[in-house]
């Protein structure tokens, strides 16, 4: 870990202020970031620490949603009655990730925050467009289970590997951002992450010294939440592939969809044509396949990774069949 | 260095140390308190859990410097030889480890996690999120699967844990 | 005075069970426990020695060629850099178990991406952390590195002594009846131990203290003795306390020796903890293998022929390899036989020891085979393994030392309910999971090592029991405390067991499962030891000492010492019982697993498993130790696989997020069950080794249960869903 100078900011503007700066970090949990500074994957001149801003609040907005605190730690938002109640797709996807420890330290904001899990993103012995803009891309050719079917670039096929920023794609919550002299900016989640093209070194849209503040939801739309985690192990493990899904259902069929993927794609993966084609339908498995297809068509594997394709195809089918109340699957 | 004040096992101490220190390399390399165990380094394995405010963290994916007032609680604050707490009895009549080395963060985990199911936190194979849950093997397991044994003592710690929760209860 | 046996009779007298007192084989409580769980006890890095600084080995990060320079100068400015070191006594492999000698040494000759090249220490971890990842240097990277086992440019040797060819298999195939010809696939596994290994060393003159995290102190010593070049005399070395090792500290490993260089040079204790990912990538991996499994079998199930061949892999110099076929030798009959060992010369981790060295993936594809046959010939798994116990060894006509093979099979199918087991597979569901259940024997072979032990009789009427065992969770402290304890008719609390220091009798160290009978047996020569001299102090016959509850006869122990202490020394030697029988440990495993009809996921609902291991020292860490065994069966195979970059051999998951061991969501209850058994042959206290058991064969019962869910087929571990996923049944 390289040495850096650490502040801690009372407020959100001391924060930004303190953190304007092009090699300079905030730290909330702490979780993703310290692992990587230890092997000098990231390598700040200066943190400065968050954790004591008054962001730790889940409140009601207006319109009848919420908003969550950035600080607020992945246990306390999987666990607040409210996202139980009216979102558990978020609950669901929370408690899919990590383990009790580690949702205890990881923040909201943290958490859209963290980076791809790509082995050779971690191994500085390693090329990595990500970690050293231009080195090359190792994973390309080599061990590539964990990396994107979908939107890759030759310069970078890592897979953002979280499972809240997925519920949170699916529900269409937004991002509030603090920048410089208190300038404030709101971003869809959905917009949030980017592909990795020619910039992978770039995760998201957040520009040096910018502040997440908080994530909204907004209110809840009445559907049937679920989310669907498929790993290697039975808990403690990162997504292979995962579908957070909200389905309404009106006179048998299908008013309302928000369809979104993780371990697919360097960012949360959501594909509004497929929302509309099963908005409106009736349930079938005719339909749900005509979905996979739509969903799948510029699926594009990397040999080790060619398995979530076909994964992804089964695992959507099943999410709906039972979000729709069609039954058991396979 | 960075000055910090930690309140550890109801001790306060005062540490003055590089800012890259972890909480856990605080624990064992400053402050004498090697109860917390280093597995992995990156909260990939669960010994180093501490219970920093009441709540179950991994110490090793924590600065030291940004835990500045909060109290702390170690192994070694659970109980000692002869004065040991129902969780640490129920591991040795249970036999919930073998060579013993993740077992301190077991237990602290163990500690935070049945006060987390008390307060009626649900987890991953809850079937309904709203409702407390009944601690079933399964909660157990899955609550307790960010601590890590090679050994493989699960059963027996499932065992221990069931006990203490029973009891509890009773 | 020495009690020393060499075991060339068996010990029919069965000391053990004549004692007024049987501690032994109870489940007493470790005496370990309350340390363990206070965090109390004294792992490798938790000496807190005045002034110690901190070391951090820097690794190669090109696969082959040499180090050409390195430039400490820059690492030396930074704060708090105290060296950076740089030796040609440096390791650059570790030792493999029993070498007793110095690895291959020479850092700067690369053989793989992760050897360790160099040490930078400074005055905190932090510091020295910093300056491991800032030190640069420059290689000449050689361009005929080889990484791929299977490749057609990589040399492979026949290890003589490893090829059997015994009547005619290729005839025995075209004559039977039933027929199974396939290739099983199993990746490279790492120990995983959950502490890191680690040295402090510290130096007093020329008196070098290291305290490790080492299973084996008996050798260790010298294998660092003769890394730096100076007597063994002069080496003290501890290890109280080994957080799991699981063959990755049988041998010496590079930290020990970096920190030992540094601290002579620096004149201050030094200490080398490897990280995480050093522990992947510098200490043993087990080896990848590819088994090609032929069996031969009549109407009857009965084998005709039996072939097993393998291809397994270590870096170039390396004598291990991974035995694979060991225990195939002997558990299945079938006068025909052909078993060759191949070697690939790859640069990659060295291979060595890892839990269960051969059975542990030997069985597993053999285990695989059986099922094939039994579904082919439609016998039943348990019926056919019945029908092909040998009398005899099949190859070296040795009779069998206890073998109650057939007894596990019975008892373990009863416990389960395998008659509940539809033999065809794909027709059970539960849900959303095909139900399946599938079974396989265990089988590992034993061994008696040559161990010491000195137990005191305090004056007091307390005893000491003293060796350089270790207990990397094995329950060493317990056992040797309960023989003693029985020997003695002590109460348990009243025997005191220290291990881990070099300075005390040689034990036979931890490995191969022969831990506790070698030692244990030292310990109980050693108290017989005491129990002639305690007769002839007493002026009676030792046959008429009556010890029990801390009393001689009708006195107190300390009375009848009359203030005066006595030393038991045992020592215990193998001898010609191992070469009359053949003696190994037997067991059966039978696994209920689910498989998601979507997702092709698979967990495991249920295991039992019956174990015989001659006399069970300690009922409840025998037990843990099975479990232990069969949880990394379902690692094995469910999730566990070192991943390999076959374009530089380097090892790509090097950490606990992404090399699988099985969590605790992984585990079902387990139902362990120890058969009550005494192995005359094997020691003369009956027992035999059980901590690798537990594996030998276990992973195989889940993908049985697997194809009896699925009726899908995987011959290349370990089974993850993406294996399944094409071929799962709708």
């Amino acid at each position: 870990m390289k040495p850096f100078t650490y502040a801690r900011a009372a407020d959100t503007p001391e924060a930004v202020r303190e953190a304007s700066g092009p090699s300079h970090d905030f730290i909330a949990g702490g979780t993703n970031l310290l692992d990587l500074m230890k092997l000098e994957v990231m390598a700040p001149d200066k943190l400065v620490d968050i954790n004591r801003l008054d962001l730790k609040q889940i409140s009601e907005t207006e319109d009848g949603g919420l908003r969550i605190g950035a600080l607020v730690t992945n246990s306390d938002c999987a666990a607040d009655d409210r996202i139980r109640r009216d979102y558990p797709v978020l609950s669901r996807a929370i408690l899919a990730g990590a383990s009790g420890q580690l949702r205890n330290k990881a923040t909201t904001g943290g958490n859209l925050c963290q980076r791809t899990r790509c082995y050779y993103f971690y191994d500085t012995a390693m090329p990595c467009n990500k970690r050293e803009p231009g080195s090359g891309c190792q994973a390309i050719g080599g061990a590539t289970r964990l990396h994107a079917i979908f939107g890759a670039s030759d310069q970078c096929i890592a897979t953002y590997p979280g499972d809240m920023a997925v519920a949170m794609s699916a529900l269409d919550a937004s991002v509030e951002i603090e920048g410089k002299d208190g300038a404030s900016r709101t971003v869809p989640v959905r917009d949030f992450h980017r592909l990795p093209g020619d910039r992978p070194d770039k995760d998201n849209v957040l520009e040096d010294g910018e502040l997440i503040t908080a994530v909204t939801l907004p209110a809840p739309t009445g559907g049937r939440q679920s989310y669907r985690k498929v790993r290697d192990r039975a808990s403690y493990a990162f997504a292979l592939v995962s579908v957070a899904a909200d389905i309404g259902m009106e006179d048998g069929k299908i008013s309302h969809a928000a369809l979104a993927f993780g371990g697919v794609a360097h960012k949360p993966w959501h594909k509004p044509e497929l929302d509309a084609l099963l908005t409106g339908k009736e349930p079938s498995d005719a339909l749900f396949a005509e979905a996979a297809d739509l969903l799948l068509a510029e699926a594009q594997g990397q040999g080790g990774n060619n398995f979530k394709i076909l994964l992804l195809r089964r695992t959507l089918r099943a999410v709906l069949r039972e979000a729709t109340q069609m039954g058991e699957t396979a | 260095m960075q000055q910090t004040n930690l309140t550890i096992n109801g001790q306060e101490h005062a540490l003055d140390a590089d800012p890259r220190t972890t909480l856990l390399d605080a624990l064992r390399n400053h402050i004498g308190l090697t109860g917390s165990k280093k597995g992995c380094d990156h909260g990939q394995c669960g010994a180093c859990t501490v219970i920093v405010n009441g709540r179950r963290i991994n110490s090793c994916l924590t600065l030291a410097c940004m835990h500045d007032g909060d109290e702390i609680t170690t192994v070694e604050g659970l109980g000692q030889p002869g004065n040991l707490s129902p969780l640490q009895s129920a591991f040795v009549a249970h036999d919930g480890y073998q060579c013993g080395y993740c077992t301190p963060g077991q237990i602290c985990s163990a500690t935070a996690m049945l006060q987390e199911a008390k307060d009626g936190w649900p987890s991953n194979v809850s079937d309904d999120l709203a409702k407390g849950q009944k601690l079933t093997d399964e909660e157990i397991s899955e609550r307790m699967s960010g601590n890590i044994c090679r050994c493989a003592a699960y059963p027996n710690i499932v065992d221990a844990i069931r006990e203490v929760a029973e009891g509890a209860e009773a | 005075m020495t009690r020393h046996l060499v075991m060339d009779e068996p010990a029919t007298k069965r000391v053990l069970d004549e004692l007024p007192q049987s501690l032994t084989g109870k489940p007493m409580d470790r005496p370990d426990g309350p340390e363990k769980v206070t965090g109390t006890a004294t792992y490798a890095h938790e000496w807190n020695l005045p002034g110690t600084v901190h070391g951090v080995l820097v690794r190669a990060t090109v696969p082959k060629g040499k180090v050409t320079a390195i430039d400490k100068d820059a690492v030396m400015k930074l704060p708090g850099v105290l060296g950076v070191f740089n030796d040609e006594r440096f390791l650059r492999n570790p030792a493999q178990g029993t070498a007793n000698e110095a690895p291959i040494q020479g850092p700067d000759e690369i053989a793989y991406l992760g050897q360790p090249i160099a040490l930078v220490v400074a005055e905190t971890f932090e510091q020295a952390r910093h300056g491991a990842h800032r030190l640069q240097m420059r290689y000449d990277v050689a361009a005929d590195g080889v990484f791929d086992p299977e490749a057609t440019n990589v040399p492979h040797e026949r290890p003589e002594d490893d090829q059997l060819d015994q009547g005619d298999l290729d005839a025995a195939m075209k004559q039977a009846v039933s027929v199974v010809d396939q290739v099983y696939r199993t990746p490279g596994h790492n120990s995983a131990a959950m502490e890191p290994h680690c040295s402090i060393a510290s130096w007093e003159g020329d008196k070098l203290t290291l305290r490790g995290s080492y299973q084996m102190l008996n050798y260790n010593i010298n294998e660092l003795a003769d890394s730096l070049k100076i007597d063994a005399e002069d080496i003290r070395m501890l290890s109280p306390f080994v957080g799991g090792g699981f063959g990755s500290k049988l041998g010496i490993s590079a930290e020990a020796v970096a920190a030992a260089i540094a601290s002579r040079e620096l004149g201050k204790p030094v200490v080398v903890a490897l990280s995480r990912q050093q522990v992947f990538e510098t200490v043993m991996r087990r080896s990848e293998s590819r088994q090609h499994i032929r069996l031969a079998a009549d109407a009857d199930g009965k084998l005709i022929g039996l072939g097993h061949d393998s291809l397994v892999s270590n870096l170039p110099g390396e004598d291990f390899y991974e035995p694979v076929m060991q225990a195939t030798h002997f558990i299945y009959t079938g006068e025909n036989r052909r078993m060759n060992m191949e070697v690939a010369r790859v640069n990659r981790i060295c291979a060595g020891s890892v839990r269960a060295p051969g059975e542990a993936i030997g069985m597993v594809a053999l285990e695989n085979a059986m099922d094939e046959l039994a579904d082919i010939s439609g016998i039943d798994p348990v019926e056919l393994r019945k029908r092909n116990i040998p009398e005899m060894h099949p190859e070296t006509g040795q009779g069998y030392s206890s073998r109650p093979f057939a007894e596990a099979l019975d008892e373990g199918a009863r416990r389960f309910g395998w008659d509940k087991r539809n033999a065809k597979p794909a027709q059970t569901r539960d849900g959303e999971w095909w139900i399946g259940m599938g079974m396989a024997s265990a089988a590992r072979v034993n061994m008696l090592k040559e161990a010491k032990a000195r137990v005191t009789l305090n004056a007091d009427g307390t005893a000491t029991v003293e060796t350089d065992m270790s207990d990397p969770g094995t329950g060493t402290y317990a056992i040797l405390t309960q023989i003693a304890a029985d020997m003695l008719g002590l109460p348990g609390d009243k025997v005191e067991t220290v291990l881990g220091d070099s300075d005390l009798p040689k034990g036979s160290g931890s490995g191969g499962s022969f831990g506790a009978s070698s030692s244990g047996s030292a310990v109980f020569l050693a108290c017989q030891d005491i129990r002639t001299q305690l007769a002839q102090k007493m002026g009676m016959d030792e046959d008429d000492l009556k010890l029990d509850g801390g009393k001689a006869g009708d006195m107190a122990l300390a009375d009848a010492l009359a203030g005066d202490a006595i030393v038991g020394n045992g020592h215990i030697e193998p001898g010609e019982t191992s070469k009359d029988k053949r003696q190994a440990t037997y067991g059966s495993y039978f696994a209920e697993v689910g498989v998601n009809a979507v997702t092709g996921e698979t967990r495991v609902r249920r295991l039992t498993a019956v174990f015989g291991a001659g006399r069970i020292l300690n009922e409840k860490t025998a037990t843990s130790q099975c479990y232990g065994g069969c949880i990394w069966g379902i690692g094995m195979a469910l999730h566990e696989e070192l991943l390999f970059d076959t374009r530089d051999g380097h090892l790509v998951n090097h950490d606990l997020a992404e090399y699988h061991v099985p969590v605790n969501l992984d585990v079902p209850q387990i139902d362990v069950h120890l058969l009550e058994e005494r192995d005359d042959w094997a020691s003369p206290i009956q027992a035999k080794g059980i901590g690798e058991l537990g594996l030998c064969g276990a992973a195989a019962a889940v993908t049985n249960a697997i194809y009896n869910a699925t009726g899908v087929r995987v011959r290349e571990y370990p089974v993850t869903l993406d294996k399944l996923l094409d071929q799962l049944p709708e």
